[in-house]
Order: C-alpha cells, then sequence, then structure tokens
C-alpha cells in the first residue's frame, strides 16, 4: 500500500522451535484507517499481534511505527509495557481481559496509570492530597465517563466487569484501550460472540473511533459482515504468509482466499466460483 | 419426612459409624496411649481408653450432628429471602463494626488500666493488625504470595536494635531508618521473584526468610547469634524516659511512678503505628500505584497492555509490605528490650499471612478481626492446656468453612460515580502473579 502509513512491517518472522508461526511477513497499516488482517484459525494472526505488542519478540523483521509528529519507533526495540507507554499502540485480547474483580470505572482508570501516576507526583503528592491531584483525578474520572457514555455503560460504572455481559465486556474493553490514547489500536477479534446487532453498534464505534479520534485500527476478525463493512484495507493471512492484500471487495472475489478459507486447492476454488455464478 | 427431606436414618447412622471407626484408627495411637521417658530412661506407657472414647463419641455425635444441621439447613447454594428491615439493620450494623472497634481499641487502656496481662495481649493483638495489614499490600492487594514476611520483620527489629546499642539514637530517628532498611530488603527481594509466579514465588519468598533468619542466625560478630541482642532501649516520649527517677515522665508531670505507665504507652504507639499503616494503604488504594497493584492481581497481562510497568509496581509492593513490618519489627524491638532469632521463624510468616487470608484479601477491617481472632482466640483457649491447639485447629477450619473468602470477604470499590457497592470476592481474583 503506497501512502502515509502509521505502521509499516517488514519482513516479520516468527518461530517457535521448528514451527514457523509467521514467515516473511511484510504489510502497511493506514494512518487514520482501519486495516482488517483477516485468514483461517492458525493462520498466525494473533501472533502478529503479539510480535507488535510486544508480548512475542520477533525471530526476525522489523515494524516501524510513525507518529504524526513524525518520530519513528520500532516495536521490536521496545519491551511489554512500553509499546503502549511510549509507542503508543492499545490493544484488545481475543478472550476478554479485563479487570473482572475492579469496577467499570476503575477499569478505566487503570487505562489511564501513566498520565495518572505523572499528576499524582509519582504517588507523594496524592498521598498529601494535593489540589493539582485532586483536579487530575476529577479528569481522568470525567474522561472515563464520556467513554462509559459513548459504549453506553454510564448507567453500569459502579458495577464489577465481571457482571457484564459478554457484549458490554467487550465494548469495555475497547474504550479501555482506548483511554491510553493510542495512535493504533489493535483489536483481536472484537465481534466475536456477538449478536447481529450488537455487530452494528461495534462497527459504528469503530468507524467513530477513526474518523473522530483520529486513531489508526488494526483488526482481527472473523465476522465478514464488519469486515466488509469498515475495513479501509484488508490483507489475508494464512499458514504464516500473506496470500493477499487490497480493498475488501479485491480480496472477496480473490481465488486464493477462498481456497484458503475453503481448504480446497486454487483451481477447485476456480471451479467452485464459475459453477456458482 | 425423612425420604422427601434426604437421607435417612440409616445412611446418617452410617456414616457417623464411619467417622467414629476412622477416629478410633486415628486416635488410639494419638491419645489412646501415652509415652514417656521413665527416670532412668527407659519408656514408659499407660492408656487413656477413657478419654479416647469420649473422643470418638463426640466424632460420631458430631457427625449426626452435622448430618442433620445439612438437612435442615438445605442443599447448598440455596436462595434464602431476608426481609429488608432485617437487611438494612445489617448493612448497618456492618458499618458501625469498624469505627465501634476503633473506639473501644482506644478506651482499653482506660478500661483495663489495671490489668497487666489484657493490656499486654492487645499490644500483641495490634502487633499482629500492624503486620497483617503490612503483608495484606503484598498479598491482599497486588496478589504477590510472600510466605517470608518475618525477615522484614526481623531486618526491622535488628536494624532498630543495633542502631540504637551501637550508635545510641533515639527511638524516632531510629524508627524510619528501620522502616527503610526493611524496605531496601523487600526491593531486594522482588529484583530475583519478579519474573516467578504463584507456587514458585512462594517458594523463593519462603527460602528468603529462612536466608535472612540464618543470617542473623550465624553473623555472630553483629547480631550476637542465637543468644541475640539484649538491653536495647526503652522507648522515651520525645527524649523524655518513662522512668521513676527525677528526669522520668512521671517525675515531671508530678505524678506517682507507676510501671503500667510504659506499658500505655506501648499500646499507643502501637495502635498509632498501626493506624498509619491503615491509613497509608487506605490512601495507597485511591492512588494509581494502588490501583495498579488491584488490577496485577487481576490481570498481569492486561496491564502490560495498558503500558503499565510491571516491575515497578510490583516493587513497589514489595518495598510497601516491608516497611510497616519493618516498623513492626522495631516496635517489637523496644518492647521486648531482647530479640533473637527465635522470633522470626517460619511460624511468624505462616501466622502473618493466615491473618491475611482468614480476613479476607484485601479487607482492612477483615485483617483486623481476624489477627484478634487468631492472636486473641489462642489465648482464650490457653486453659484447654495440651488440646488448645486442636480446639484452635478446629476452629480455624470451621471458619474457612463458614467464610472460604475471609471474614470480609468483599472488595469494596476505590471510587464511585452514582453508588459505593462492594463487589462481590466471587469475581475477585487472588492473583500470585
Amino acid at each position: 500500500m503506497s501512502g502515509d502509513c502509521i505502521l509499516t512491517i517488514d519482513h516479520l518472522t516468527m518461530r517457535f522451535g521448528g514451527i514457523v508461526a509467521v514467515n516473511d511477513l511484510s504489510l502497511d497499516a493506514g494512518r487514520r484507517k482501519i486495516t482488517a488482517l483477516i485468514g483461517p484459525n492458525g493462520a498466525g494472526k494473533t501472533t502478529v499481534f503479539n510480535c507488535i505488542t510486544g508480548f512475542y519478540k520477533p525471530s526476525s523483521g522489523t515494524m516501524r511505527l510513525t507518529h504524526d509528529s513524525g518520530t519513528e519507533i520500532h516495536l521490536e526495540r521496545l519491551n511489554d509495557f512500553r509499546i503502549s507507554k511510549q509507542a503508543k499502540v492499545a490493544r484488545t485480547f481475543q478472550n476478554v481481559r479485563l479487570f473482572p474483580g475492579m469496577t467499570v470505572l476503575e477499569n478505566l482508570l487503570v487505562a489511564q496509570h501513566n498520565a495518572l501516576m505523572l499528576a499524582s507526583g509519582l504517588t507523594f503528592l496524592g498521598l498529601i492530597g494535593t489540589p493539582s491531584w485532586r483536579a487530575a483525578e476529577k479528569r481522568a474520572i470525567d474522561h472515563a465517563s464520556l467513554w462509559l457514555d459513548r459504549i453506553g455503560l454510564l448507567a453500569r460504572a459502579d458495577d464489577a466487569a465481571g457482571n457484564l455481559a459478554y457484549g458490554d465486556q467487550r465494548r469495555l474493553e475497547i474504550a479501555r484501550a482506548m483511554c491510553t490514547e493510542p495512535a493504533l489500536l489493535c483489536l483481536d477479534e472484537p465481534a466475536a460472540g456477538l449478536n447481529a446487532r450488537e455487530s452494528a453498534a461495534l462497527s459504528e464505534l469503530l468507524l467513530s473511533i477513526r474518523d473522530e479520534h483520529g486513531v489508526s485500527i488494526l483488526l482481527i476478525e472473523h465476522d465478514m459482515s464488519v469486515v466488509m463493512e469498515i475495513s479501509d484495507h484488508v490483507v489475508v493471512m494464512d499458514y504464516g504468509v500473506k496470500i493477499a492484500e487490497g480493498s475488501p471487495h479485491e480480496v472477496r472475489d480473490d481465488p486464493k482466499v477462498i481456497a484458503a478459507y475453503l481448504g480446497a486447492d486454487e483451481e477447485e476454488a476456480i471451479a467452485v466460483m464459475e459453477s456458482g455464478t | 419426612m425423612s425420604a422427601s427431606r434426604g437421607p435417612g436414618a440409616l445412611f446418617i447412622f452410617k456414616k457417623a459409624l464411619i467417622s467414629a471407626v476412622v477416629a478410633l484408627v486415628l486416635f488410639s495411637l494419638m491419645i489412646g496411649i501415652r509415652t514417656e521417658a521413665g527416670p532412668t530412661g527407659q519408656l514408659i506407657y499407660w492408656t487413656r481408653f477413657s478419654d479416647l472414647t469420649l473422643m470418638v463419641a463426640a466424632v460420631f455425635g458430631g457427625s449426626i450432628a452435622v448430618e442433620l444441621l445439612r438437612q435442615w439447613w438445605g442443599p447448598a447454594g440455596t436462595v434464602r429471602l431476608v426481609p429488608p428491615g432485617v437487611q438494612t439493620a445489617l448493612t448497618l450494623g456492618r458499618r458501625a463494626v469498624a469505627p465501634l472497634l476503633l473506639v473501644f481499641t482506644f478506651l482499653v487502656p482506660v478500661i483495663f488500666y489495671d490489668q497487666r496481662y489484657i493490656l499486654d495481649l492487645g499490644i500483641l493483638v495490634l502487633t499482629y493488625v500492624m503486620l497483617g495489614w503490612g503483608l495484606n499490600v503484598v498479598v491482599g492487594l497486588a496478589g504477590l504470595l510472600d510466605l517470608g514476611y518475618a525477615a522484614f520483620y526481623a531486618v526491622g527489629a535488628y536494624s532498630y536494635a543495633l542502631l540504637a546499642t551501637n550508635f545510641g539514637l533515639s527511638f524516632l530517628v531510629c524508627l524510619p531508618l528501620a522502616g527503610m532498611l526493611a524496605s531496601l530488603w523487600g526491593v531486594m527481594l522482588g529484583f530475583p521473584v519478579l519474573r516467578l509466579r504463584g507456587d514458585y514465588l512462594a517458594i523463593v519468598t519462603l527460602a528468603f526468610g529462612e536466608i535472612i533468619r540464618l543470617v542473623i542466625l550465624n553473623w555472630q560478630s553483629l547480631t550476637g547469634g542465637p543468644n541475640g541482642i539484649s538491653g536495647i532501649p526503652r522507648p522515651s516520649l520525645f527524649g523524655i524516659p518513662l522512668t521513676p527517677g527525677d528526669d522520668g515522665l512521671a517525675a515531671k508531670l508530678g505524678i506517682e511512678f507507676s510501671a503500667t505507665h510504659r506499658i500505655v504507652f506501648l499500646f499507643y504507639l502501637i495502635l498509632a503505628l498501626a493506624l498509619l499503616t491503615n491509613w497509608v494503604t487506605i490512601r495507597l488504594r485511591r492512588l494509581p500505584i494502588g490501583r495498579a497493584w488491584e488490577a496485577l492481581r487481576e490481570d498481569e497481562v492486561a496491564c502490560r497492555a495498558l503500558g503499565i510497568n510491571t516491575t515497578t509496581t510490583k516493587l513497589t509492593a514489595f518495598a510497601t509490605g516491608a516497611l510497616f513490618g519493618g516498623l513492626a519489627g522495631a516496635f517489637f524491638a523496644t518492647r521486648q528490650g531482647f530479640i533473637s532469632p527465635e522470633s522470626f521463624t517460619f511460624q511468624e510468616s505462616a501466622l502473618v499471612l493466615a491473618i491475611v487470608v482468614l480476613g479476607g484479601m484485601g479487607s482492612q477491617l477483615g485483617v483486623a478481626l481476624a489477627a484478634l481472632t487468631m492472636i486473641g482466640g489462642f489465648e482464650l483457649f490457653r486453659g484447654l492446656d495440651q488440646y488448645r491447639m486442636l480446639v484452635f485447629g478446629l476452629v480455624m477450619v470451621f471458619l474457612m468453612v463458614w467464610r472460604p473468602r475471609g471474614l470480609v470477604g468483599h472488595r469494596a470499590p476505590t471510587v464511585f460515580l452514582q453508588s459505593n457497592q462492594a463487589i462481590s470476592s466471587d469475581l475477585v481474583r487472588e492473583g500470585h502473579g
């Protein structure tokens, strides 16, 4: 993809012993665009995410993140928490990882940890309770309330996160990631387990995150209705390699993609397509 | 009737019989036969079959009682409707527990002024309340299982003892120094265990506790080894000693000297230290660092994804917990006037951990109640002589069955928008990350 990219991955390879989970993958994620990463189960999509967000150290390859200011950051050189703190990459997880025993509001305050830590004078000013800290805390709560309002959970702010319905938990996880003020938001199957109405609401939320907050989104998703509706660019992976990319419509009609999803040979897939049309 | 209410009389009888047989086998040697070494070293033994019979009968009767109770209570998980009036009364009662307990604690030296035993017990309970609150930061909030907490208690005590005896520094100078030194050791323990989780973390902290104790035991030239350190200065009230002499507090105030003054002073000193621990912990919980501790307990991976530095978060938890342990240790040294490695064994760590777990992990009130139950209860059963440990153990087992998540089994949120509602312990994770 040409043009302005927030994330450029070059020749990324990730090996686990003898298994090559991701093999020489190169992809670009456009600035203020939604890039979808799709592929059958076990294609290596989540491994790519784990490399980007620092949970794995890639075996080889580079991942270059360019902020709006022009600063370039090599993600493979940062480790775990610094990717969120310095590179401003936030993520959600395939199996939702909230803090179940904390309230919905507390979950969003934990996400603002680094900003609040500075405001509390590394705890010392906060311990005394200076006015500047109180003001910062109030701002953080207002910011969290704003996001709760956006995802329709304001009324449940004081409930335990573990008590929310599954769809609400997924939305809360996205809101929590957004509270870290990211430049790039990585979502691992945000529509998994959602019903049609919830998926539609999710699409709307993601589009507004892109358009109103100017955040770039990298998305792993199996729900094709969501992918087709909101993606600007789609990258298809199978067995750790990229097999196709392009606009949603280009990808949908690509015989290689259909073959990968059907688990069949390319020729067979073409035959199926031709007999169908 | 019996058919509709569950198993019949025959079943209950059979179950009780089996329990009685098991008890007979178990206790026949433990209680039935008593052995002792005679005056010339030979083995003397005599039988105590009456005690054995009593014990087996108690198990038999107890088994029937438990089974009947269970039938009366209904299956586990039965939802019982509590009238709203009773509910509000219960909530009010629960809210009043903490303030009432605090007021009572303040009045203890006034009420029991001439009962030295009660005052000493009160000081002991408060020491454990403080230790429990300190460990609560590490185990209850950050979810890091620490089996070597007595190490920090020891570091605090020895720091105070050495500084006070060798350099003649006053209590108010030594106290923060002892706390800081313990805190430093907390960080030193923190570094190697950062990458460990669960059981492995517990084992390393256990080893750390033993290392500190063994170093103290063997470093004769500094710590006096097994002989310990004696002649540790008693605390003074801003430099005024509590002695019978002319420069003592009693003489300055123009009142008659009494040895109880010092005990009362120690009581309020440990109360102040414990309340300081409580206040700091409550404040910290509402600050980003405290929330990060709890988030770490809930899900470490999610914490890292949110840009939280888990290394410093864990280290600050260890350091804060160790700080309070060290302060309690310094108090212990000044109260006893003599310390030796025997006071800082694994049993001490286990006792403090038991207090935190029994109290309900993370709950300040729960830990205070648990310390009162454990230390006070242990004294309460003193009259039972050799059965003291047995009864005490049984009470602990019953308490944990009755309240598996501790005496106060819910988590209070640190911040709220509209309503401050407690979170059920079923949702709160135990951590050990």
